[in-house]
């Protein structure tokens, strides 16, 4: 098709679209408004199960099956990459070259990292208390990984980062969230209720199984986005064709 | 065990399988891990087939709500899971395909990713997760999510073998439609919860009918957004472009779950979500859903029809047939009565079964001769007596043979549709069953002539075998599957009580105020019956015809000497169909304009 | 204005789905779909907003002291942005892989899928 017709094909979408969600949007409910009826009925389920951040338990109790297929989506998509950035049949590993980093940017990279590293474990731990919990938190732990990479260079990384090991955390992640969640099967409770003593409002301990399902995404998540920017991080340091560099000597 | 508290368990022991198979890959063999998988698909099956026997009656409606989130006066704030024979019959029909696929891809790929041979496995089991969440679930938002499962997973497995140019190309591609139809109808939930507070299918429904009279343009709107994302996913015209590039370049198996249930998924998302939703007094009215669904549906119909026959690779050939299908698929919901829905019923269940079939025979020819053209392979399969009396049948099965399951939900679909929709019918399933048998009788029995390639076309020539190398004995898996599938297709035609299971299943898919009723107020009601879908005598005769008209378009295209050159009036259609994803995206807004169009 | 949000959120779409059509650059594509994505985020966040309200985590506030937002809509994103970022993710290594194959990542120039 050519690149005039495409753009005319557009144009009709573009204005019929815009033309039903604007029409539509003049019947919305006005922004800001009072009612609210799903929300304010799950911050008052969120109150009586004693978990301080309604988000994390409107995430990990009442549409707790939302996160699991949520979980299950990152977990796809991590085995889908390792799938598709595979060393292929005509490619080949160069071990990654010892990297010179600049004496101010290491220093301040191995400074941050354990820093980095403790504020996402709070976050994951925290998360029925305040904002926060195990996506947020697993991506930061993954990203405090990878400052190793910046202080120092690849080879480091890979050092703290055996990816076979890491992929089998974010299967057990993926498989805590599913067994906490046929636990209550046993107590004959449905699928993934929270069926742990509520505890004390605002503590810790709060929240039933929130914390634990909190804490299985977050060992997901950490692992998942470690194996993910592994398979990528491998395609640009250390994957190269191999007839390329036939080709490049002839 | 009630079959309520089964239903997580249908989406969650495949997820379960999935993580087993990921957390020790490293350490299993490939042997191992492929059993492994076939293991957890097969319980799947097992459950869903439990849950699917131990329902008390064809128009039960057994509800969980997840979390144990009961409703209270009506308003909760969890998940429900509804297994009405409909989604769990889905749920079912998705969870046996899954092992025919994995049994037809044992010891499969020549190049499993090093260590990692359980991946391929792993990921065929979130997809059956996906798909059977989406057939189970009674909450919007979590449609999506299990919309997006399958997407996700489907995308990976279609760009699998990552060393085809095609195959990773048809992949992204794949990957942007669904994944912008997914936002769509994102967008459309959002407008919908800002309408009614509310996210499940039933309690969306029932604040709706509270507000009666004709619909606003926020329905309207809400409704062409949320049906944009399904229908992309069911290939209507025009936003099936993906659909062909994606099932050209997949792997067989992956095409025979890709065009055998998933593409159905869209359609029964879009008919459970009109009829959950939008079927009441606030929703859309009747007539304008069924110009909108009548007026794609037959679009869709034709061109893939036109596109199906003008193909020569083989599994383009099928892609577009799985179109055509998808477009008679929605003139039967258009009717928008329990008829129409058991006839789509019974024909996507056949369909499955035909379509996966035939893909799996097409497999073969790919694994013995590297090869998936019309031309290039003809009369190469004289040495494969067996796949070629499957390819035959599953041809014929297409067109609509009594007594296979095809013809029946053909039959019971064209006279619930009735009028010019019985030819339209008889045309289409002629013309996609005669593309197979011309395929077929070129390939298998080698009449009419070789003609020269056309460079404007995708040829199946040169392409790579999916086993190691290429097979020089069929293993008996790859025999074995397809035949199944077809004894399958065949019973579906044949069983009586599958009939007036079907035929209950529809009556009570298509009460709105029962579904309501049922999963808020743990109310039961009896929908009223109808008849069951039945054989009829101009069934019948209608069915024959288009074989006998298949059979004879066949025979006239393989004696015409072929040119060149595909025909004139095609060349701009062909033409649109570019694998330019600027150019889906282009049509993807104009089909939600036309969409729109058709509403008001 | 009250419907300026929403309008946003209508906006962002289009020009992600503009951005999409017209692209010359496959890894520019996959960017314009995570325009189209964000558009799901700001019409979700702008329906569940309440005028004069705060998070709804209640660790230091009284619960009922203050109005909060919606939380459904803001767990709702957060699933919404996991799943943007994980197909994102899977896109690009297919844009990696295509560009491999076919030495190009400009649409235009990719040419195997006809008819």
């Amino acid at each position: 098709m050519s690149m005039r017709l495409r753009l005319w094909v557009l144009a009709a979408g573009v204005l019929g679209t815009a033309t039903l969600f604007v029409l539509a949007c003049a019947e919305l409910p006005g922004f800001g408004g009072t009612w609210h009826p799903y929300g304010d009925r799950a911050v008052h389920a969120a109150l009586a199960r004693h978990t301080a951040n309604t988000i994390a338990s409107v995430n990990f109790d009442q549409r707790a099956l939302d996160t699991l297929g949520e979980e299950s989506i990152l977990f796809g998509s991590v085995l889908g990459t390792l799938v598709l950035l595979r060393q292929t049949r005509d490619e080949r590993r160069l071990p990654p070259e010892p990297a010179r980093v600049a004496p101010p940017v290491r220093r301040y990279a191995l400074i941050a990292l354990p820093v980095t590293l403790l504020i996402g474990l709070y976050v994951v731990a925290h998360g029925q208390l305040s904002p926060g919990g195990g996506f947020q938190g697993g991506v930061v732990v993954a990203t405090s990984l990878h400052l190793l990479y910046i202080a120092i260079d690849y080879r480091a990384l890979e050092r703290i980062r055996p990816v076979g090991l890491y992929e089998v955390a974010d299967a057990a992640g993926e498989a805590g969230y599913l067994l906490i969640g046929a636990a209550a099967l046993l107590t004959g409770a449905a699928f993934l209720t929270n069926f742990l003593p509520y505890g004390t409002f605002n503590t810790l301990s709060s929240g039933g199984t929130v914390p634990l399902l909190n804490a299985a995404i977050g060992v997901e998540v950490a692992a998942g986005i470690v194996v993910l920017l592994a398979r990528f991080l491998d395609q640009a340091v250390e994957i190269v064709s191999g007839r390329d560099e036939a080709e490049d000597e002839t | 065990m009630t079959v309520a508290r089964m239903l997580p368990l249908i989406v969650a022991t495949p997820l379960f399988g999935a993580a087993v198979l990921v957390g020790a890959g490293r350490r299993l063999p490939r042997a191992a891990a492929e059993v492994l998988g076939l293991l957890f698909a097969a319980g799947t099956a097992a459950l869903a087939l439990a849950a699917s026997a131990a329902l008390p009656s064809s128009t039960a409606r057994p509800v969980e709500w997840v979390g144990g989130w009961r409703p209270h006066g009506g308003a909760s704030v969890g998940i429900v899971l509804v297994g009405d024979r409909t989604g769990l019959g889905l749920a079912t029909l998705v969870s046996l395909l899954v092992p025919a696929a994995l049994a037809y891809a044992w010891r499969y790929f020549d190049e499993p990713p090093r260590r990692h041979a359980a991946s391929f496995p792993a990921l065929v089991l979130l997809f059956q997760a996906g798909m059977c969440g989406f057939a189970l679930t009674g909450d919007l938002f979590n449609a999506f999510v299990f919309f997006e499962l399958m997407g996700v997973v489907a995308y990976a497995l279609t760009g699998y073998r990552v060393e085809e140019a095609r195959a990773v190309q048809g992949g992204l591609v794949f990957g942007v439609v669904n994944s912008l139809g997914g936002y769509t109808t994102l967008l459309g939930i959002g407008l919908l919860y800002a309408r009614t507070g509310e996210l499940g299918l039933a309690q969306i429904g029932r604040a709706l009918d509270a507000r009666p009279g004709g619909p606003d343009a926020l329905v309207i709107a809400a409704f062409v957004l949320v049906a944009t994302g399904l229908l992309v996913k069911a290939a209507a015209v025009p936003f099936h472009f993906w659909l062909a590039d994606a099932h050209a370049v997949a792997p067989t198996p992956v095409c025979m779950l890709l065009s055998g249930v998933m593409v159905e998924l869209g359609v029964y998302g879009t008919a459970r979500v009109y009829w959950t939703v939008f079927a009441g007094p606030g929703g859309i009215p009747a007539p304008d859903a069924h110009r909108a669904l009548l007026a794609l549906g037959a679009l869709t119909a034709v061109l893939g029809a036109v596109m199906c026959w003008q193909q020569r690779h083989l599994k383009r050939l099928l892609a577009y047939s799985t179109v055509a299908h998808t477009g008679l698929f929605l003139i039967g919901l258009a009717v928008l009565t329990p008829e129409g829905i058991g006839g789509v019923a019974l024909y996507v269940l056949a369909h499955a079964g035909v379509k996966a079939a035939l893909f799996a025979c097409v497999g073969v020819l790919l694994d013995r001769f590297g090869s998936v053209d019309e031309h290039e392979l003809h009369g190469k399969g004289r040495e494969l007596p067996w796949v070629a009396g499957m390819f035959g049948i599953g041809g014929l099965a297409l067109a609509g043979l009594p007594p296979f399951g095809t013809a029946l939900g053909k039959a019971v679909t064209e006279e619930a549709a009735g009028g010019w929709a019985t030819a339209l019918f008889v045309a289409v399933s002629a013309v996609t069953g005669g593309a197979v048998l011309r395929a077929g009788a070129r390939v298998f029995l080698g009449l009419g002539s070789r003609p020269p390639g056309s460079p404007e076309e995708t040829t199946g020539e040169g392409e790579e075998p999916e086993t190691r190398r290429l097979l020089a004995r069929i293993p008996d898996s790859m025999l074995l599957v397809p035949t199944v599938l077809l004894a399958c297709a065949l019973a579906v035609g044949l069983v009586p009580g599958l009939r007036t299971a079907v035929g209950g299943a529809a009556d009570a898919f298509t009460d709105h105020a029962g579904y309501l009723a049922a999963v808020l107020d743990g109310r039961t009601t009896e929908p009223a019956p109808t008849p069951a879908p039945h054989w009829t005598t101009p069934g019948v005769v209608w069915g024959l015809l288009a074989t006998v008209l298949a059979g004879v378009l066949a025979l006239l295209a393989v004696q015409r000497p072929v040119r060149g050159e595909p025909v004139r009036w095609t060349v701009p259609l062909r033409r649109l169909h570019s694998g330019h994803v600027g150019d889906y995206v282009a049509w993807f807004l104009a089909g939600v304009t036309l969409l729109a169009a058709l509403l008001v | 204005m009250s419907v300026l949000p929403y309008l946003c959120a209508g906006w962002l779409f289009l020009i992600g789905c503009y951005g999409l059509a017209t692209s010359r650059n496959l890894i520019h594509a996959v960017g314009c779909l995570a325009v189209c994505q964000s558009a799901t985020y700001v019409l979700l966040l702008a329906v569940g907003y309440r005028h004069g309200g705060t998070a709804p985590v209640f660790s230091d506030i009284a619960p009922g002291s203050r109005p909060v937002v919606d939380p459904v809509v803001q767990a709702l994103t957060l699933t919404d942005i996991v799943i943007g970022a994980t197909v994102t993710a899977l896109l690009l290594s297919l844009v990696i892989q295509i560009a491999k194959r076919h030495r190009t990542v400009d649409p235009d120039e990719l040419s195997e899928l006809r008819g």
